[in-house]
């Protein structure tokens, strides 16, 4: 076969195969109505928020219900994370060097008081963020070490200067949390938009009601034209599970959006059939195992070595996933993400290996190795929160009982037990991580030493550790970059052993058939309203 | 009357210090930091400074004499404080919760009060009978039933029978008196039906004392009819304890309804005291404790007046 024909031949299968895949894929989902406008989305939310100011708070419980009346400078996509789309920018340019990033602002964007957007709405919002006035609280201004300044040379135009180039800034930047405020009520108090709500988003604030509901009504001079879609929303806060599936079973709610337990989600099937649908995906979440590495034994790698080995993850997955939302196994980066280590990488980790047998027996030999005798007793401390913080924590027991091991569970109320992981009492604890994106500088930052991490509850300081977290920040090359995340991830998991994941987190979705343009992502975080819409 | 009406009110104030106090230091005891507990406990990593930051701002960090003077000067002026964790106002924080909690405890009390008074003197008037044997189970069964777990029995009821569910948001009586009554007539029923069951059987024990009592003996000698006999004799003499019971029963209530509060997810007091507590916003605390405080006082006052008119031998000085 010549050249030519070689290229006939394969054009036509590459032709072949996109036809078959566009049959498939036509054949398996059923054809989708265009969208509707009407109608009021009731959904619940399963705390209430502390404060309306999203630059100061860090629970999901102020995104779900407050997030839709405002808009970001720019955003995941919420159909095709982890892609980051315009927003309030519509477009914006990187310099070369990649320390300069120019924002182009949309005009004839209005607040929801009439009044028109500039840059300078912009940067007094970002300001707010990163270089927060005195006595104004800032979650996230350590995320954002790298800028330099920000300034507004003209009404459309937004520059952000950095001190060293950052690969994920842009992805940083597009925190759902990044809510654009006006810079004249900022200029009067920063800190009224704590009490008070007054966006671009694409619903004005109608009611809220403690302890009860929020309410939002379409924005009708909303910027992007047709949308939003729905008449408005109404937040319910239900905190109870069985609260929570009655509302949905009944209709009251149409979803809850962080994520049911598999028993909630069977019960909601069961109850409605075919009205309702179930969206699963990873989640950008995970339960860690905590040695305090400032009491004996756990001072000791070794110790902490033979822990992480004694637990069969792979097993741990199959039976949790069936009983909770517990299920992926990973590393420092969520399974199934951009960052995640490959399996038969993963394997090589302390822990993280498929023959258990083995594994338990060099646990045993550690254990011995490091003077801890058999029927050795530790606590290991947990939240009283059942889902999924209890079924990990038996799961730990179990395993560890094993190879020799007598650990006690100790429940405690998120007060006591806080407390106590920063105060350093207690031999082993569970703990876990929750994260809006996909990024090492996000998911490692936990790992840091102790003195750098108010987050590391280990007590353990690793200058070694902290050096790589500062190279990867700043690496721009992905391959090189992805090759420090996994140095760190090899200490931190299975060289030292200071801390390591138990399973992470599968978010289960479902919700009535009603609600359209929803697709559940890995982070709850990330909810936005806009595309969604109601059938009849 | 009115003299000792005065002096009670007067120690009130005292009393409400000492809770005050009091729950001002064990609040403290209890381990757990607000800040960490809304910054920290979402797995988010915030910095050392921001907690701080926040902690300064809150007033955690001025010595405890000064946060209790300032507490304290705030209550000289009626002035509850803000919540930390939300910042609203205590007193507006508790009045949203409070109207619903109080119409529960209403409508709970009415079911209760119109259940255990008639069983109770029916089962005391026909002791031995199957009617007292039919009333004890009755009561048994009621104090042996959680409300919270009637309650689910109730929903799940009616999500079966007719895939409904009471409505989850609260409307005021006075907006939408049928949305209010869908909503809230079913926990009423729930908790009633355990406050009835206490009252039955106080009723029927009070009963059963006083119709031994030398002068319904007479009544009954005079010839008097049945009803004039149970009702004006015997029942206003028994409804002593009886009524101790129903006042203290109301005051548990205000506060004390958290699991059913859940189940039915109603927005009341009982739900915000232990979000509270969980949270360790201790203005909110300290706030909702003063109000529990303030309701068991002012029922107690409101009983010894009670006893007052239902019986005329009882004199204060």
């Amino acid at each position: 076969m010549d050249g030519r024909h070689r290229l006939t031949v394969l054009a036509s299968l590459l032709v072949l195969a996109a036809l078959v895949a566009g049959s498939a894929a036509t054949g398996l989902s059923a054809p989708t109505p265009p969208p509707r406008r009407g109608g009021v989305l009731n959904f619940i939310v399963s705390a209430e928020p502390p404060s309306f100011d999203a630059h100061r708070e860090t629970t999901f419980a102020v995104i779900h219900p407050v997030r839709p009346h405002y808009n970001l400078l720019v955003k995941f996509d919420p159909l095709n994370y982890p892609q980051v789309v315009p927003d309030l920018a519509e477009s914006w340019r990187v310099s070369e060097d990649g320390l300069t990033y120019t924002f182009r602002v949309r005009s004839g964007v209005r607040f929801h008081d009439g009044s028109l957007l500039t840059s300078r709405d912009v940067k007094a919002s970002l300001d707010k963020i990163i270089f927060p006035p005195q006595g104004v609280v800032s979650a996230r201004q350590a995320a954002y070490e790298m800028v330099e300044s920000i300034s507004a040379p003209d009404p459309r135009t937004v520059v952000i200067r950095l001190k060293w180039a950052s690969p994920s800034f842009l992805q940083n930047l597009a925190s759902p949390f990044n809510w654009i405020y006006k810079a004249e009520i900022l200029e009067r108090d920063p800190r009224w938009y704590e009490r008070n709500v007054m966006g671009t988003g694409p619903f004005r604030f109608k009611e809220y009601v403690r302890g009860s509901h929020w309410e939002g009504v379409r924005f009708e001079n909303y910027w992007k034209r047709g949308r939003p879609y729905l008449d408005g929303y109404r937040a319910l806060f239900i905190s109870s599970p069985a609260a929570q599936t009655a509302a949905i079973r009944s209709g009251q709610a149409l979803v809850e959006f962080r994520g049911f337990s598999p028993a909630q989600r069977d019960e909601v099937v069961q109850a409605l059939g075919d009205r309702v649908v179930v969206q699963e995906s990873g989640w950008l979440c995970n339960l860690l195992v905590v040695p305090n590495a400032r009491r004996r034994p756990f001072d000791d790698a070794r110790a902490r070595r033979a822990l992480t080995l004694a637990v069969d993850r792979w097993g741990g997955s199959r039976a949790l996933s069936q009983i909770s939302f517990l299920g992926p196994v990973g590393g420092v980066m969520r399974p199934g993400g951009p960052y995640a280590t490959p399996e038969a990488e993963l394997q090589r980790l302390a822990g993280f290996g498929r023959d258990i047998q083995a594994a338990r027996q060099e646990a045993r030999r550690l254990l011995r190795e490091a003077g801890v005798p058999e029927g050795f007793e530790f606590t290991l401390k947990n939240r009283n929160i059942p889902m999924p913080y209890q079924p990990g924590g038996i799961y730990l027991i179990d395993q560890w009982r094993q190879v020799g091991l007598n650990p006690r569970h100790v429940i405690q109320e998120t007060g006591p037990y806080l407390a106590d992981l920063r105060a350093g009492n207690y031999d082993v604890a569970v703990d876990f991580t929750c994260d809006f994106y996909d990024d090492p500088d996000v998911q490692l930052a936990k790992f840091l030493s102790a003195d750098r991490s108010p987050a590391n509850y280990a007590g353990y300081t690793d200058r070694l550790l902290d050096g790589l977290y500062r190279q990867q920040s700043r690496e721009r090359n992905p391959q090189r970059r992805l090759q420090i995340v996994r140095q760190f991830e090899r200490r931190v998991l299975s060289d030292r052993a200071y801390q390591y994941h138990l399973l992470w987190w599968r978010r289960i979705v479902p919700h009535w058939k009603r609600l359209q343009g929803y697709k559940v992502g890995p982070s709850h975080y990330l909810e936005d309203l806009e595309e969604m819409w109601l059938t009849e | 009357m009115l003299r000792y009406l005065a002096t009670r009110l007067l120690l009130v104030v005292p009393t409400l210090w000492a809770v005050a106090t009091l729950v001002f230091v064990l609040v403290r005891v209890i381990p757990g930091d607000i800040v960490e507990l809304r910054l920290v406990s979402g797995g988010t990593y915030v910095t050392r400074e921001v907690i701080e930051q926040e902690r300064a701002r809150l007033g955690l960090t001025k010595p405890l004499w000064e946060q209790y003077v300032d507490w304290v000067g705030g209550l000289a002026r009626l002035d509850l404080g803000t919540s930390m964790w939300t910042g609203a106002p205590v007193v507006r924080e508790i009045a949203i919760r409070l109207e619903l909690s109080l119409q529960l405890a209403v409508m709970a009390t009415v079911v209760a009060v119109s259940l255990a008074i008639p069983l109770g003197v029916w089962a005391a008037v026909r002791r031995g009978t199957w009617v007292d044997h039919a009333v004890q189970v009755f009561s048994v069964a009621g104090l042996a039933t959680p409300s919270f777990w009637l309650g689910i029995l109730l929903l799940l009821f009616l999500l079966w029978t007719f895939r409904w569910l009471p409505p989850m948001l609260f409307t005021p009586l006075w907006v939408d008196p049928v949305a209010n009554l869908s909503q809230l007539v079913w926990p009423a029923l729930a908790v009633g039906y355990r406050y009835s069951a206490v009252a039955t059987r106080m009723t029927r024990s009070a009963m059963l004392e006083v119709l031994r009592e030398d002068y319904i003996r007479t009544a009954w000698s005079k010839g008097l009819a049945e009803r004039p006999v149970v009702v004006r004799h015997a029942l206003r003499n028994a409804l002593l304890p009886v009524v101790t019971v129903i006042g203290l029963e109301f005051a548990f209530l205000i506060g004390g309804l958290v699991v059913t509060e859940q189940v039915f997810n109603l927005n009341g007091v009982g739900k915000l005291f232990v979000d509270a507590i969980s949270r360790r916003d201790y203005t909110l605390i300290q706030g909702l404790m003063l109000l529990v405080a303030s309701v068991y006082v002012f029922v107690n006052v409101g009983l010894d007046v009670a006893y007052a008119l239902l019986d005329p031998r009882i004199r204060y000085r």
